[in-house]
């Protein structure tokens, strides 16, 4: 038995240690919102954040995550609930797949960079494929973000 | 590509009655004359799409499949303005496969170009009826009473009755014989810009994809396919396999030899997808590569371009004599073009999740074609078409990929053999290997141009494996639909053309992929103009201009016949947004392509610069003409994407294959533009009453012809083949 600290809330689970952290996410704690696009760590769909840093969660196994604060899409910071706001502002997503992970990214960022530059944001999140081609509104939004964390 | 609607001939609206106490309002439309796209062989039948609860909430119907293009939000919110709803009592419901609901096969970029009408007439129908009912309360006339904003107003005392009270009076009312739609003028939605319905699932991670679908006591299941075509399985050993802890067992998969028919294969039945996949990787397999476990891709490429150069079949319509004209040229030009294959990869790849049970079968998948996955289930389990239902669950991006639903096949038989709920799910290397690709291409175009740099020969030759191949044996010739995106009816004022057609067998499922055939001939086409501009001497722009020549509209048996002042006014305003003809830093440069798909009018200008050898995109400027606009910003949304989806087309796309199999697997192998890759994109919609065209995938044929063109402007290097990454430019 192993405990997972999800948004707060600890999970134990039956899984080998070297399963992904996606996997058990997704699979057996049933947390869909964490999606699976390449599972080795180039597309940045599964991102999710611990102790706020964004990381990918099919590169790391189960193991790693024991002990830390884990939030993923479901999850709730205030950096993550300004970034939603400025999301459905801008109306960012197509088909929306892989918007999780962006947020996440995009959360991790503000964490990190409380007013990122157009620069930083390409370096923060280049990690992360949109498929139908967001980037100009993704980059947009975390510059809306910032706009309503500071009013 | 597909046959001409007439809507106006349509029955329109019957009341199906009330269920769990509301109105549901449906539309019985049939047409005339049948869609005749070959995946296509289904008629309009009765459907229902509005359901008006008495607390007022309101549930429209989507019945195409939510890709990304925002067709849950546009398509209902026609429904909504026209019946002068309250867009916050609306929400979406998406439809089942199911022929009630007519063609629900979303591709082609098609939706709004042909149901928007239908809905628009179904929220009319709607609002006629719920006046009819307050008149009849009121004891007034009609044309006393007006709605709005989910009430029924009387003009002539400003009472007012909610839409959720007329509920049961709408039921004592006849169905109007004939609605008037509404004035452009009077639009509350369409035409502007709604963000979209699904934005807070979006958000919050609660969409439910096809890989979210969950059952009590499902199992997931890998598979692994040959990697040649229609290979099969020899021998396998699953010893190893069956150690991995969560694997439950191991069932070999037939091959099912009809069009979207799964391949076969082996596959892992484990508790959860990654047993599943680690078990997956411990299989030993023996396969029988078949007849396509030779396939090259660059010997092939090299092979079909050989053919163009020597003979070819003529493929009307001819005009003139090219070989005159070619006789009398003061200057002849001729290229050869070559693409490779691509794969779609949406980020979310192919899944479905099955269960089988009590001679009745359920799927949840992200679909764009349900009803082709509801008759191939039916046909494969030898049940009712009644006893299959099909739920469409968001799709994480579809690019044609999801209109082929061999991946339903595969869940389906192992739901069947294992007695249990199955999620087949495709890893990233699945997706990449054993897609229906994207044709490989080759094209050779020569003309002639006389001594005042004006085009006077043209000819233009073609060479790719056939989608059609995918569906019949022994196609060996691109099919007519696919020359007639833009090759042999190009929007050019020539006096002698000849277009023809080289033979082109298929080694891998050939399948249609966002733009299909536009790509290569957008490319071939747009590349070819841009040198003889500058064998001609002249300005890029203006030349291209002159070659299209004089306002004209086509003619041709065409909802949206080709209007070349349309395609005109994109390319100028492209090249006016873009201040063409400034002067540039150095080493950048300016291009531009246009192309006229899915009957939308799209120029792209696209400024880079080459420094060291490396091409950087400095801006996009893209303009669109796709007639009436429904969602504003889903429109510009698409068009953005579109010039994302080009962007990566042009630096990275390339799928090749050695000895029958794809030598890409994954993301880092088979790039994606990212973010660091684009630049700003402008996009400018022109203002338009003519009927609404394609939105989803006309954006993308310029993209990749701009960004070459741009670099040889910049440079006075001619790429000619793709991607560019190939060429050490990026």
């Amino acid at each position: 038995m192993k405990t997972l600290t999800i948004n707060g809330k600890n999970h134990n689970i039956e899984a080998q240690g070297d399963m992904p952290l996606l996997w058990a996410i997704r699979d057996i704690i049933g947390l869909t919102g964490t999606k699976y696009g390449c599972g080795i760590s180039q597309c940045g769909a599964c991102s999710i954040l611990i102790d706020g840093e964004v990381v990918r969660s099919c590169s790391l196994p189960v193991s790693y995550g024991i002990g830390k604060q884990i939030t993923t899409i479901e999850g709730k910071t205030d950096n993550l609930e300004i970034l939603r706001k400025a999301w459905e502002e801008i109306n960012v997503p197509q088909c929306g797949y892989c918007q999780s992970g962006q947020l996440m990214a995009a959360t991790s960022l503000l964490n990190n960079n409380p007013n990122p530059t157009d620069q930083d944001i390409d370096k923060a999140m280049s990690g992360n494929i949109c498929r139908c081609g967001t980037y100009p509104r993704i980059r947009k939004a975390i510059h809306t973000a910032v706009k309503l964390k500071n009013k | 590509m597909e046959g001409m609607q007439n809507m106006s001939r349509r029955n329109f609206v019957k009341v199906f009655g009330l269920a769990s106490g509301g109105l549901i309002i449906g539309c019985q439309f049939s047409s005339e004359k049948k869609i005749v796209r070959i995946d296509d062989g289904t008629t309009f039948t009765p459907n229902l799409f509005v359901q008006l609860k008495k607390d007022g909430k309101l549930i429209l119907v989507c019945s195409r499949s939510e890709m990304g293009q925002g067709i849950r939000t546009s398509l209902t919110s026609a429904i909504a303005d026209e019946m002068e709803a309250d867009w916050n009592y609306v929400s979406v419901e998406q439809a089942t496969g199911d022929k009630k609901f007519g063609n629900q096969n979303t591709d082609g970029s098609r939706s709004v170009r042909t149901i928007l009408d239908p809905m628009r007439k179904m929220g009319a129908t709607a609002k006629a009826m719920l006046i009819s009912a307050a008149a009849k309360k009121w004891q007034v006339s009609e044309s006393d009473c007006t709605a709005e904003m989910h009430y029924v107003i009387n003009k002539n005392n400003n009472k007012k009755l909610f839409f959720g009270d007329l509920v049961e009076d709408t039921m004592q009312i006849e169905i109007p014989k004939d609605v008037t739609l509404k004035d452009k003028k009077d639009f509350k939605y369409i035409g502007k810009t709604l963000k979209s319905i699904d934005i807070k699932d979006f958000t919050h991670g609660s969409a439910i994809y096809g890989l979210d679908a969950r059952l009590p006591n499902m199992k997931f299941a890998t598979i692994a396919r040959c990697p040649s075509a229609f290979g099969t399985v020899k021998s396998f050993d699953k010893t190893n396999t069956l150690k991995v802890a969560g694997v439950e067992s191991v069932v070999e998969l037939e091959q099912v030899k009809k069009p979207f028919g799964m391949f076969g294969g082996v596959a892992v039945i484990a508790t959860n997808t990654w047993a599943a996949i680690q078990g997956r990787n411990n299989l030993d397999i023996t396969w029988n590569n078949g007849k396509n476990g030779k396939y090259d891709s660059k010997k092939y490429k090299q092979k079909i371009t050989n053919r163009l150069h020597n003979k070819a079949k003529v493929v009307p319509p001819t005009t003139g004599n090219v070989n005159t004209a070619f006789s009398k040229a003061s200057q002849i030009v001729e290229a050869t073009y070559q693409l490779p294959h691509l794969a779609h990869a949406p980020m979310e790849t192919p899944n479905a999740l099955a269960w089988v049970h009590d001679g009745k079968c359920e799927v949840w998948a992200p679909l764009q074609d349900p009803q082709t996955a509801r008759a191939d289930t039916a046909a494969y389990l030898g049940i009712d078409l009644k006893d299959v239902t099909i739920n469409v669950t968001f799709l994480g991006g579809g690019f044609g990929r999801k209109s082929k639903p061999d991946f339903v096949n595969e869940a389906v038989a192992l739901s069947k053999k294992i007695n249990a709920p199955v999620q087949v799910v495709w890893t990233r290397e699945d997706d990449v290997q054993n897609s229906y690709y994207h044709a490989t291409s080759a094209q050779y175009l020569k003309a002639s141009l006389d001594k005042n740099g004006t085009v006077t020969g043209w000819l233009h030759r073609t060479a790719f494996p056939s989608i059609n191949s995918t569906f019949m044996p022994k196609v060996d010739y691109a099919a007519g639909w696919e020359i007639g995106q833009g090759m042999n009816n190009n929007p050019f004022e020539i006096e002698n053309t000849r277009f023809e057609n080289a033979k082109a067998e298929a080694y891998v499922r050939i399948g249609w992929l966002r733009s299909v055939c536009a790509i290569f001939h957008s490319f071939g086409i747009n590349s070819f103009i841009d040198e003889l501009a500058d064998k001609a001497q002249k300005d890029p722009l203006q030349f291209k201009l002159d070659l299209i020549g004089k306002d004209k509209i086509r003619e041709e048996n065409s909802p949206h016949p080709l209007n070349t002042k349309r395609l005109k006014n994109v390319i100028n305003i492209a090249a006016k947004k873009a201040n063409w003809g400034r002067n540039l830093p150095e080493g950048h440069g300016l291009g531009i392509a246009f192309y006229y798909s899915f009957y939308s009018y799209v120029a792209t200008v696209v400024e880079v610069s080459v420094i060291n050898n490396k091409v950087k995109l400095h801006n996009i400027w893209t303009v669109l003409d796709c007639g009436m606009i429904l969602n504003k910003d889903n429109v510009l949304n698409q068009m953005q994407g579109a010039a994302v989806f080009g962007t990566s087309i042009a630096l990275h796309g390339k799928i090749t294959a050695k000895d029958g199999a794809i030598e890409q697997s994954n993301f880092h192998d088979y790039k994606m533009a990212r973010m660091n890759d684009i630049p700003p994109i402008d996009v400018t919609l022109v203002e338009s009453d003519e009927a609404p065209t394609g939105v989803g995938e006309p954006g993308v044929p310029p993209v990749a012809p701009a960004i070459t063109n741009a670099i040889f402007n910049a440079t006075g290097k001619r790429y000619r083949s793709l991607p560019l990454s190939d060429h050490g430019l990026v």
